[in-house]
């Protein structure tokens, strides 16, 4: 083959697909908006990861992140539901087809909000899925009121501060037991994307809250949730890298400079420290790191918490290999002498 | 009134243990083959407040509840004298002696009973007696009624199965009971059983447990749930069985049940799992409904099978909890905002709590929607009598599902479009491994390809294809039941009403010479037999347990507008089960004014 013609041949993942494999339908979304990158950084991990488009189950609530779906992976299911109610819909898809890798996308109005209580019970289940809330402290489709993720003190274009405190996902996430949590910017395609390729690999809830302006209602002077805002305050625990399964860890660190998290499917989380002590392994350390981080103005990003062996949700229910949804008849209906059997407790 | 013809009323005190007690008296008399049937009214409590239960039996079969008590037993002081009040003229008391009724009326005969002492003999254990002083008056009815002392026993067995002790000492209190009736000479007028043969190779069940049944045999795979009275023995009772049942020889199951954290959720995850190609369902009640309606309205629209029990109770609002109505049908008929319309099953007895919790899963997925299995609490939380319940013979039927195999010959399909004229379009699940698979489901307006659409002829076209479909499913869902041919009136019931109705023509006939024909709705839409049955007759009484009709509300929506002036509602809704007599007071006035 010609150079020219090896050229032409486009870049192939493990399964022999191209990225073009993992595309969606055009973003309707504003240009600049952060929710376009995530949807870019989401597509290549799962091509880079080498996940079958036909295994992925896309599933949302209501809003602009929400619409995100469509506009990448169009060969996977996807299930647009309704207003903060994702996480049950995802619960119950899960249960039905164990082998689906669930994939549930949402903001922070529908997250925090309206879908703050099925936010909450989703993360004590670690049911295996991966969650990333598009969080960008404002409701873009009602036109700019702010969302619970806003912090105090921040304002509105029209000038309207918000006097009450921001709800912090990552905390009530790592709190309720989900056994991934982490936090992102949108602006910030190298973490970002080795965070969604672990959280592909991660068996339980990966909860990943991506920091992501609003250049309509909330990227200017007093948000908090702007690129600029970011620029200057984003403060990332460590450098990620990750190593999936499937290829050799071929870069070593030096003793000591960095934190090996070995997950559940044999890949590799790496984080190059860039704060002495901190181990995502640490719960309580987790905890009181994103409590100082608040006190300082800073937006803390990276794998805040990890529990890569956590039973999940399928565990404790002792689900077979097998999806429930495409079972047999002979294994959902017992036998004629069981029904006989019952019915004689009744005689 | 008389014999193998009466109702006992047991009056105690909620939480004092008397379940077990009043379970044996009517095994016995089941045992005795005679026709009966117990109701529980109780309280929204657990302990403390006035509970009933109340034994009927009928030699002809009757089970409605009967609105006369022929024997009250008074064990609870807080409601005794008002109890005694309430009763016919020559009603039969027992009561526990130091609640003094004797001489609260000389139109009825009373018995007082020393319970403390008759126990004391039992046991000297204070909360032990407590509980056996319930026993005791089981053998004091016994002898009264002359239900064998055997047959008691027998019951007591069954009762506390391998409990040896517990066995012993109730059986002692029963016999303490029945020595001390018998030593009394007290005569319980013309009330008395005699053996009969009506119960060969029945059943006592309580509708919750058979839906629960169903649902197992069904094929149910994914239930979510949150507790709420009246229907969470639904769900406990699934919970029990299907770790029985559903278990493979590798311990791994075949199911999955998840108590959720409110009943929107419930709904959510019936609704995730039925997309994605599990059978699934719920069960709640009124309140638990309101919550998902919003659930239900997307699962209309995008078109995926959900099973929803509602096993009414009393509304609006928390109502009264632990009390029957059937005030849902209009809310779940059109459950959600905007254009819907569900399908809905109304099981009339235990045998069809069983049947039907098998049909709603075969009809959600033959028509992608969800289906609303209206019971009530009369239904699900007493016990009936009842045949055994027949082994589903027919496969499951999963709907319209395309296979990677089906889809690979066609080459692509539209998730939406009426391929086949019924109405039903194709889906595939999640999961199907072939690149033309995927569809985007979503409760925003789509087109024939699942594509986000806000073009008017697309909405009009999608909304009119799940109408059509919808109408569709008449012919496939249950039938009504119809009795008599030929009357001039007509009576139309629903779910349970059926037992009053079913009594009150016995007594039309009887007392007023007032031949009628009944009809007995079991699903919506309405049949074209529903039609028919109206047009047929001069005049139609609809029979609800609700203020305002809804059953009557609902064919004023469905009929010809011509049939109309025919109907004539007749609705009760106390919190209690209905009753003949309400029935036919009220017919028969309105049919002979003079």
């Amino acid at each position: 083959m010609s150079e020219a013609a090896r050229a032409a041949v486009p870049r192939t993942n493990r399964l022999g697909l191209a990225l073009a494999d993992y595309k969606g339908a055009k973003t309707t979304l504003c240009a600049g908006c952060g929710h376009n990158a995530i949807s870019e950084r989401i597509l290549d991990a799962f091509f880079e990861m080498g996940v079958p488009p036909e295994r992925v189950a896309k599933l949302s609530g209501i809003g602009c992140s929400s619409k995100s779906p469509a506009y990448f992976m169009g060969r996977s299911h996807a299930f647009n539901a309704v207003h903060g109610r994702m996480p049950s819909v995802a619960t119950g898809a899960v249960l039905a087809n164990r082998r689906l890798l669930a994939l549930g996308v949402s903001g922070d109005g529908d997250t925090a909000s309206i879908g703050l209580g099925q936010f909450s019970h989703l993360m004590r289940r670690n049911l295996p899925m991966i969650y990333v809330v598009e969080d960008n402290g404002v409701y873009g489709l009602t036109k700019g009121q702010f969302s619970a993720t806003a912090d105090a003190g921040s304002t509105l274009k029209t000038g309207v501060v918000n006097e009450l405190p921001a709800i912090d996902t990552c905390a009530l996430a790592i709190q309720l037991g989900a056994s991934f949590v982490g936090r992102s910017f949108s602006g910030d395609k190298r973490q970002l994307s080795a965070m969604l390729k672990a959280a592909v690999a991660h068996r339980g809830t990966a909860m990943l809250d991506v920091v992501s302006p609003c250049v309509t209602f909330n990227d200017h002077e007093g948000s908090t949730k702007s690129y600029g805002y970011m620029k200057d305050h984003d403060e990332p625990l460590h450098e990620i890298s990750f190593v999936p399964s499937f290829e050799e860890i071929d870069v070593e660190y030096a003793a000591g400079t960095s934190v090996d998290v070995r997950m559940h499917d044999g890949s590799h989380l790496r984080l190059r420290k860039l704060e002495e002590d901190y181990d995502p392994r640490d719960k309580v350390r987790a905890l009181s790191r994103i409590a100082e981080s608040h006190g300082r103005g800073e937006v803390l990003t990276g794998v805040l918490w990890v529990d890569p062996d956590a039973p999940t949700f399928l565990d404790l229910l002792q689900l077979p290999e097998e999806p429930l949804a495409t079972l047999p008849a002979e294994r959902l209906r017992p036998p004629r002498e069981a029904l006989a059997a019952v019915l004689e407790e009744f005689r | 009134m008389g014999v193998n013809d009466f109702s006992i009323q047991v009056a105690t005190v909620n939480g004092s243990g008397s379940q077990s007690a009043n379970a044996v008296l009517l095994r016995a008399l089941f045992q005795m083959g005679i026709p009966v049937s117990g109701k529980n009214l109780f309280p929204s409590n657990i302990a403390g407040l006035p509970t009933w239960y109340t034994i009927r039996a009928s030699a002809e079969g009757f089970v409605a509840r009967k609105k006369e008590v022929d024997l009250l037993v008074a064990m609870n002081a807080e409601s005794a004298r008002e109890d005694v009040a309430g009763l016919r003229p020559g009603a039969v008391v027992v009561y526990d002696e130091p609640l003094g009724l004797g001489a609260l009326r000389d139109d009825v005969s009373a018995l007082g009973v020393p319970f403390d002492a008759l126990v004391r003999a039992v046991t000297g254990d204070a909360r032990l007696s407590k509980l056996l002083r319930n026993m005791a008056y089981v053998g004091v009815v016994a002898q009264l009624l002359g239900i064998d002392l055997a047959e008691v026993e027998r019951a007591i067995e069954k009762q506390f199965a391998g409990k040896k002790k517990a066995v012993e000492l109730n059986v002692a209190a029963a016999r303490a009971g029945h020595a001390h009736a018998a030593g009394r000479r007290f005569a319980a007028g013309a009330l008395r059983v005699e053996r009969m043969d009506a119960n060969r190779g029945k059943i006592v069940i309580d509708g919750n447990t058979a839906a629960a049944l169903g649902a197992i045999f069904g094929g149910v795979a994914v239930v979510a749930w949150y507790p709420i009275t009246p229907s969470s023995s639904l769900t406990e009772a699934l919970i029990h069985y299907a770790r029985k049942l559903r278990l493979g020889p590798d311990g791994k199951a075949t199911f999955a049940v998840v108590q959720a954290e409110d009943e929107l959720a419930a709904a959510g995850m019936v609704v995730g799992a039925g997309w994605a190609g599990a059978r699934a369902m719920t069960a709640t009640s009124g309140p638990g409904v309101s919550l998902m309606s919003e659930f239900a309205g997307l699962a209309y629209f995008a078109e995926i099978p959900a099973v929803i029990w509602d096993v009414q109770r009393v509304g609006p609002s928390t109502g009264m909890p632990t009390r029957t109505a059937q005030g849902d049908l209009l809310s779940t008929a059109y459950l959600s905002h905007g254009d819907t319309r569900h399908l809905l099953l109304i099981p009339g007895s235990v045998e069809e709590c069983f049947t039907m919790a098998g049909e709603a899963l075969d009809l959600a997925e033959r028509f992608q929607t969800p289906v609303f299995v209206l019971s009530d609490l009369d239904l699900g939380m007493n016990v009936w009598t009842s045949d055994p319940f027949p082994y589903p013979e027919r496969p499951p039927d999963r709907g319209k599902v395309l296979s990677r195999e089906q889809l690979e010959k066609l080459g692509s399909f539209a998730r939406y479009a009426d391929v086949d004229g019924d109405g039903i379009g194709w889906r595939t699940l999640p999961g199907t491994d072939h690149p033309a698979a995927a569809y985007f489901t979503r409760g925003t307006g789509h087109d024939e390809q699942a594509r986000y659409s806000e073009r008017p002829d697309d909405w009009e076209r999608n909304l009119r294809r799940i109408a059509r479909k919808i109408d569709g499913a008449r012919a496939a869902m249950p039938q009504p039941e119809a009795a008599g041919s030929g009357a001039r009136v007509g009576i139309l019931s629903a779910g349970t009403s059926r037992w009053a109705v079913e009594e009150s023509r016995v007594q039309l006939r009887r007392e007023k010479g007032l031949e009628t024909d009944h009809l007995r709705v079991r699903a919506f839409p309405f049949a074209d037999a529903v039609r028919e049955f109206v047009a047929a007759h001069d005049r139609v009484y609809v029979v609800d347990q609700n203020r305002d009709g809804q059953l009557g509300q609902l064919l004023r929506l469905e009929l010809p507008v011509e049939l109309l002036p025919r109907l004539r509602p007749v609705a009760h809704v106390t919190g209690l089960p209905l009753d003949a007599r309400s029935l036919t007071d009220e017919i028969a006035g309105r049919e002979d004014p003079s």
